[in-house]
This record gives C-alpha cells, sequence and structure tokens, in this order.
C-alpha cells in the first residue's frame, strides 16, 4: 500500500488509541482529510521542483513503534553538548524518554507535548497558539498535525532569561526496519524572555528513518529566541523539517541550521512578522557528499513597518550531492521601511554536484530595502596554490578554505560547547585534521 | 642547492621561459631582474610548483632531486617557500591559525612531531618581534584589510617561521614604504645564513641596496640574458632595460 494511504487508513485506530482535549481532535481531524486531499508533494509542484520524494516515500514504514528501546547515556553522550549545563527533551523511537531528559517546572515548562495535548494546566496555550501558523495547502505539516502527539513543549513566561540552553533530541534505535516519525513541537516565548534551543534527529541504524517534524514557534513582544537545527543524520535518514515561527514587536529570532547529514533533509522555514521592529535571522552552513540532498526552503514575511530579516546560506557541496536553497521573501504593502537581505553562496567542489538557488522576491511596499545575492564556484584556485605553496596538503588546503568560507556563519555560535562542536563536525566532514584548535 | 637547466615553461600553451639556466648555491642571494612580462614571476611560479605552469622541457634539481614532478606542497616541504607579489586574502582564517596549520602539515609530511604549543609561541613572539608585528595583527584574518606593506611583511614573517632553505621573494618591495622596505630586508637579512638561498625577484634596484645580492641576473623574453655581480642591478637602474636588449 503506498504510504499516504497507509497514513490516511491508520488514522483512525491511532485516533481512538488517545484522549485528547476536544479541540485538537477536530483539529487532527480537518488534517487528515487536507491531507487526503492533497497526498505528497510531486515534483510537478514549484515547491518541490527539485526535491523528489520517491525514494524516501518507497519504503515501508512501521507508522507507531510498539516497542520501546532504552538507550544508556554514556553510549549517545557524544550527540549532547560537551561540558555544558543544559534542559534536555529527549525521545527515542518516538517516545519520551525521562532517564536521558532533564525538563522542569520551574516557573517555567520545559516538558512534552503529550503532556500538553491531554492535560488541562496546558489547555489555555494549547488552544491559543497550537496548530495556529500552518496552512491548509502544507501537506506533510497537516499530516503531522493529524499524527501529533508526542514532541518538546516549551513555555517560557514573562521576564525570564534562561541561564542553560535547551537540547531537543530525538533518536531512532532501529528496532523497526523501517520507521516513520512525526513529533510536534511547541515553543513560546513570552514578553521580554530569552531562551536558547537546539534541536536534532538523530538515526543510530542503518534502517531507513523517515521524520516528518513540526514545530511552532512564537516568540513575544521584546523576546529573544536562538534557535540551532543539528542536522547531521545518517544515509539511511531523511527529514521533513517544517518550522513556523510568529514575532511579536521588537522581537529577535534568530534560526542556524547545520545541514551535515541524512539522505534526504527539507528545511521549510517561515518566518511570520507580526509587528514593528522584528529582526529575523536565518543562517545555514550545508555541507554534503555522495547522493546527499538538502533543500532550504525559507520564507519571511514582513506585514509591518520597520522591520528586518537577514539570511545567509552557504553550501558546499561535493560527491553526487544536491542542495536546494528557495529564499522568498514577501513584503506587504504597509511594511514600509523593511530591510531584507539573503544572501545564499556556495562552493561545488566538483563537477557532479549540483546546487539550485531561487530567490523570489515579492514587494508590495515602496520604501524597502531589499537585497539578494548568490554564488556559485569553485574554491579559489589561487588561495589553493597559496595553501599548498606553505606546505599544506592539497585535501587540507581544501578544508582549510572551505572552513573558512563557513567561519564568519559559525561566528554567530552563541554557544561555546555547540560552536566548537559544529567545528569538529566540519573538520571530521571533511575528513581532515587542521592544524589549530578548533 | 638549485640547478635549473634548460627550463621551458608554458602558461596556457603560450610560451613565456624558453631556456633558463641558473645555479644557486648555498649561502647565497640570487637577484632576478628584468622588465615586466620578461617571465620573472613565471619563473618564481614554476620553482614553487603552480600547476597552471606547466614545465615543457628542461629539469629543477633541487638538493640533487628533480622536481619538476612534485605538488606544490612536496616542494615546501622539502624546504621551498616562496612570498607572492599578491598574497590572497582569506577570511575567517587568521593569520596565527594559519602559519600554525603550516607548521606542523610541514612537520608532519617530515615525519616529525608537532610543535608544542608552548614552543610555538615562543616561536611567535621571537620572529614577530623581528618583523616589528604586534599580537593584534596575528588575530586578524589573513590578509583580509592589509594594506600592501602589511601583506609583504606577513609573507615574511611567514618566511620567518618555515625557516625554509630556498626562498624566492617575488617583488616583495612593490607597495612598500620606506621603512617598511628597512624594516622587510633587516628581517630578510637577518633570515640568511650560510645553510640557506635566496631568489629576489624585482623590477627596480631599490631593494638590492638593502639586500645585497651575490649574483644577478637579467632575465629577458624568458631567457636569462646577462647575468653578472651586484654592480650590473646599478648598471641598469642607471641605462635601464633597453641596453640589455
Amino acid at each position: 500500500m503506498p504510504l499516504a494511504d497507509k497514513l490516511v487508513s491508520s488514522f483512525l485506530a491511532f485516533e481512538l488509541d488517545i484522549n485528547f482535549q476536544s479541540p485538537v481532535h477536530n483539529i487532527r481531524t480537518n488534517a487528515i482529510k487536507n491531507f487526503e486531499k492533497l497526498g505528497f508533494p510531486s515534483k510537478k509542484l514549484e515547491d518541490w521542483k527539485y526535491t523528489s520524494l520517491n525514494k524516501v516515500l518507497k519504503e515501508d514504514y512501521t507508522l507507531f513503534s510498539k516497542k520501546k528501546n532504552v538507550l544508556d547515556f554514556k553510549n549517545v553522550k557524544d550527540f549532547f553538548l560537551d561540558n555544558t549545563e543544559s534542559y534536555k527533551i529527549v525521545f527515542v523511537d518516538g517516545f519520551y524518554d525521562p532517564f536521558l531528559s532533564q525538563t522542569s517546572h520551574d516557573g517555567i515548562d520545559i516538558c512534552i507535548m503529550s503532556a500538553a495535548l491531554t492535560k488541562s494546566k496546558y489547555s489555555s496555550i494549547i488552544k491559543k497558539y497550537f496548530n495556529t501558523s500552518i496552512g491548509k495547502n502544507e501537506s506533510f505539516s497537516q499530516l503531522n498535525t493529524a499524527f501529533s502527539k508526542e514532541g518538546a513543549y516549551v513555555h517560557i513566561p514573562k521576564n525570564i532569561i534562561l541561564e542553560k540552553p535547551i537540547e531537543i533530541i530525538h533518536f531512532a534505535t532501529g528496532n523497526e526496519s523501517a520507521l516513520m516519525l512525526q513529533p510536534r513541537n511547541l515553543i513560546v516565548i513570552e514578553e521580554s524572555s530569552q531562551a536558547e534551543i537546539i534541536e536534532s534527529h538523530q538515526s543510530l541504524t542503518e534502517n531507513p528513518i523517515f521524520t516528518n517534524s513540526v514545530t511552532e514557534i512564537f516568540v513575544a513582544k521584546n523576546a529573544h529566541l536562538d534557535y540551532y537545527k543539528l542536522q547531521n543524520d545518517r544515509l539511511s535518514s531523511s527529514l521533513i523539517d517544517n518550522t513556523y515561527i510568529s514575532q511579536k514587536r521588537d522581537s529577535n529570532a534568530k534560526i542556524h541550521t547545520f545541514s551535515f547529514g541524512g539522505k534526504l533533509t527539507r528545511n521549510n522555514l517561515n518566518y511570520f512578522q507580526k509587528g514593528s521592529y522584528i529582526n529575523s535571522t536565518m543562517k545555514g552552513v550545508t555541507i554534503i557528499d555522495d547522493n546527499q540532498l538538502v533543500d532550504h526552503h525559507t520564507l519571511v514575511d514582513h506585514t509591518r513597518p520597520n522591520c528586518e530579516s537577514h539570511q545567509d546560506y552557504k553550501g558546499i557541496f561535493s560527491g553526487n550531492s544536491t542542495g536546494v536553497f528557495n529564499g522568498k521573501i514577501i513584503v506587504d504593502k504597509i511594511a514600509q521601511k523593511t530591510n531584507a537581505f539573503q544572501q545564499n553562496n556556495n562552493i561545488l567542489l566538483n563537477d557532479k554536484s549540483t546546487i539550485n538557488s531561487k530567490p523570489q522576491l515579492e514587494i508590495f511596499a515602496d520604501d524597502v530595502k531589499c537585497s539578494h545575492g548568490c554564488t556559485i564556484g569553485q574554491l579559489d584556485q589561487d588561495a589553493l596554490f597559496y595553501l599548498r605553496a606553505r606546505g599544506i596538503p592539497k585535501k587540507e588546503a581544501e578544508a582549510l578554505l572551505t572552513y573558512a568560507f563557513a567561519n564568519n556563519v559559525l561566528e554567530s555560535v552563541n554557544i561555546p560547547g555547540l560552536k566548537s562542536r559544529i567545528k569538529k563536525i566540519i573538520a571530521n566532514k571533511l575528513n581532515v585534521k587542521l592544524g589549530f584548535d578548533l | 642547492m638549485l640547478t635549473i637547466d634548460n627550463l621551458h615553461v608554458s602558461v596556457e600553451g603560450k610560451p613565456i621561459l624558453n631556456g633558463i639556466n641558473l645555479d644557486v648555491r648555498a649561502g647565497e642571494i640570487h637577484a632576478i631582474m628584468g622588465p615586466n612580462g620578461s617571465g620573472k614571476s613565471t619563473l618564481a611560479l614554476a620553482i614553487a610548483g603552480n600547476e597552471d605552469y606547466e614545465v615543457i622541457k628542461g629539469d629543477i634539481i633541487y638538493k640533487n632531486e628533480n622536481i619538476i614532478e612534485l605538488a606544490a606542497e612536496e616542494r615546501a616541504h622539502k624546504g621551498i617557500f616562496m612570498s607572492f607579489q599578491y598574497p590572497v586574502v582569506i577570511p575567517g582564517i587568521t593569520v596565527t591559525n594559519f602559519i600554525k596549520t603550516a607548521i606542523n602539515a610541514n612537520l608532519r609530511a617530515r615525519n616529525e612531531d608537532e610543535m608544542p604549543a608552548n614552543k610555538m609561541l615562543k616561536k611567535f613572539r621571537e620572529k614577530a618581534e623581528l618583523l616589528e608585528i604586534n599580537s593584534q595583527f596575528l588575530s586578524r584574518s589573513l590578509n583580509e584589510g592589509f594594506s600592501g606593506g602589511e601583506k609583504k611583511r606577513n609573507e615574511i614573517f611567514q618566511m620567518a617561521m618555515l625557516e625554509p632553505s630556498l626562498s624566492i621573494l617575488d617583488e616583495t618591495d612593490s607597495g612598500l614604504d620606506i621603512d617598511a622596505l628597512k624594516v622587510v630586508a633587516n628581517g630578510v637579512n637577518k633570515l640568511k645564513n650560510k645553510n640557506n638561498a635566496i631568489i629576489l625577484i624585482t623590477h627596480y634596484q631599490r631593494l638590492l641596496d638593502y639586500i645585497v645580492p651575490d649574483y644577478v641576473h637579467v632575465l629577458h623574453e624568458g631567457k636569462i640574458v646577462k647575468s653578472g655581480g651586484k654592480e650590473l642591478a646599478h648598471e641598469l637602474e642607471e641605462k635601464g632595460y633597453d641596453w640589455i636588449k
């Protein structure tokens, strides 16, 4: 049975199995209807022109894992921040793992969606925010909504500056021969609060894993969020990441997306500015090889005056890898004095890799500053010779130049433990030893 | 140390060097002079191993080994250094990290241990002093926003740190004001000893007032048309290159 049919036909059984608040039932029922109409997107759709899902969808995924695997911290500690105190929300094969997690209800809520969707004390927040940012035609998000059950739930009330970052990790262990996961995260940062969040999806198996994740983020007036997505998964894993950020006035939300691994990774990153003097920043580094594909689709909807958005995506491609960057910026008629910048720079390390880069600017206001730039090139041959003439072997010289190319995106990573880890991943990814401490 | 024998080099199929012969022994300083387009930089890049400079004929024998088939980094590992006329800008890598990487890459290639941090630091201090370089300079991105003089000083600083046997300084004097020129020349003179050799490539005689060559060669249309002692440089200064053609 095709995966879409299998999903639709399993909905009823899934629905009977859980006891959510009734409004969520209605949302989910509508969502499965929407998905049934839409199906999975095909390459015929403009937004999916360069990204074929065929290879990912053909597997026979288990939709709801029955078995609960236990992970020993010492076996997975490399996937957590080193030497950094943090909150942790950890899932294993779709189940919450209380042993690996470190949640909090101490004036803040750093816990899980299954609790938030069922317990009455969370119902006002769920009612106010859950599923309020997702478009009807977004098939993956509709599908996720229909099966939304578990994920991270973060609610930071007013005037709180979180001192520790929050790590959200979704592990897959290979307890099923092929597994589909649909985590659903909700992040609410209230007025004048600040938080740092790191999210990753980590497979520990060669069995196919297909994750369709939705994260809804709400950043209130004067609040500040730094969100890091670390995508360094195995070649047997694919990820559709759908993230929605709604910002209120004077807020600042930064998302860094580091895409180093996985078979297919699609990032649908959507910013909605709902106030003035908002700052939205999207940065990304993609380094892929083999037959990997990473597709960034960003959207910034400028709806109020005096806001800014900054996008800086860098891609380094080798092997038969494929990159896609599609950056859409909408500036509404009333959004005067908007500053919107978009930059996408790419390096192709060989002639088999591909990058498809497309800016999409829809500007309806007349007093705005919008710019976009895209470069596609090879490593600078003069620079390469310069390094080699100093005795740095070709491979290491290429890595050093690649590292330098990505470095200014890393500069804005504010968590030292994360920054050094990413630098190490980059060095590792390029299979070289750099002659200085990372 | 270096014997260049009947060297012919082409760039993109176009012959630039047409039979160069040159002998450089340890302890010597050779100046290669010549008008623009005579092939001076091509000679430097061919010795350093730039693959765009194709050796059509002839040999480059360095320490009794023909190096024409060696990659640029292998030549560097054997002690060949080139100071670039146009050093590249690499944002995102500091001068310090770049030099550390280079030193350790050279040590690894020679199967030696990497340099311990304290020894590295000491060496950085010592050589920075020699070239009147401050620590702020070292933490800047490689050549980014550097003035012409800072770039050249950085080149000679790298030479000091890497301690090569054979240094080829390509137009090291261009872009330098007189004070910077003195600092750079003083650095080069202090680095010079009986075991190493320097090839100075220059258009003007000015640099040779500060770094005194043992031999001067004049390059014209890809050939050495005249060789002599340091007095040849003065003669060229007076009479210009037309005299030699």
